[in-house]
């Protein structure tokens, strides 16, 4: 059961990326943006999962399944390097801790306002 | 059938095979004290196979642009997380902060550098397909 409801999850997710991927134009937006969005949808349904507000089987469809492949890891580190072998290095740096910093204080402030 | 929608279905087939992949994994690695071995894993492992993917020409022309798509924006895209990343960042860094620190460059520095693994692999198998 959990394995159908991550599948389709992550159907959805992967899907709702690449349609953003496609607005965006620009890939580095694209990804910026799903990532940066994706983190924070996370940490509030992580937030509702751990309080029991949720029942187990959203968290395994929203939160493993359809944000865990709405963002991506692969697709950043594959961007920033494309951007070093551009040597654009600067645009590299500030696409690495732009990522970072915002995701992670959007993750920060979510879960310490809902707490 | 329309071209785009089909890419569509191809990366959502593939982001189905990417997540329950990384719901796997993250079944196999229970966390170890606390750190995140699971998603640290996955994305290691799909930065390195991504990179592999996008610039191995003699891949590339053997795969269709909706198989192309599937692997990579899909599969290998799902199979990544940065949200889970995220959260568990801000959740170690609320006990361990110097834990949390370490995760973050290892995600970062690992990531990078199995990407530049995959692309010089793939470079590489370039020269002596040719030659």
């Amino acid at each position: 059961m959990s394995i159908f409801l991550v599948a389709v999850g992550g159907m959805l997710g992967s899907i709702g990326r690449f349609y953003i991927a496609i607005q965006a134009s620009k890939r580095l937006i694209g990804t910026w943006i799903t990532n940066i969005t994706g983190s924070i949808l996370f940490a509030a349904t992580f937030h509702f999962h751990l309080s029991g507000s949720i029942p187990n089987w959203l968290w395994i469809f929203l939160g493993i399944g359809v944000f865990g492949a709405f963002t991506t890891f692969s697709t950043f580190g594959n961007e920033t390097v494309q951007l070093i072998i551009e040597k654009r290095f600067g645009t590299a740096i500030i696409y690495i801790f732009s990522s970072l910093i915002v995701s992670l204080v959007s993750v920060f402030l979510v879960l310490y306002i809902l707490q | 059938m329309n071209i785009s929608f089909k890419i569509y279905m191809a990366i959502g087939i593939g982001g189905m095979f990417g997540a329950v992949g990384r719901y796997s994994v993250s079944i196999l690695f229970e966390s170890v004290n606390g750190f995140p071995y699971a998603t640290l894993t996955v994305n290691l492992i799909g930065c390195f196979l991504l990179s592999l993917l996008l610039h191995h020409e003699a891949i590339k022309k053997r795969l269709s642009p909706e198989v192309f798509a599937a692997l990579g924006t899909g599969m290998l895209g799902a199979f990544t997380t940065f949200s889970t990343f995220a959260v568990e960042t801000i959740e170690m860094g609320a006990t361990q902060i110097g834990l949390a620190i370490f995760y973050v460059i290892i995600s970062v520095f690992g990531g990078l550098l199995c990407c530049f693994a995959g692309y010089k692999l793939a470079i590489g198998n370039k020269k002596v397909t040719r030659s």
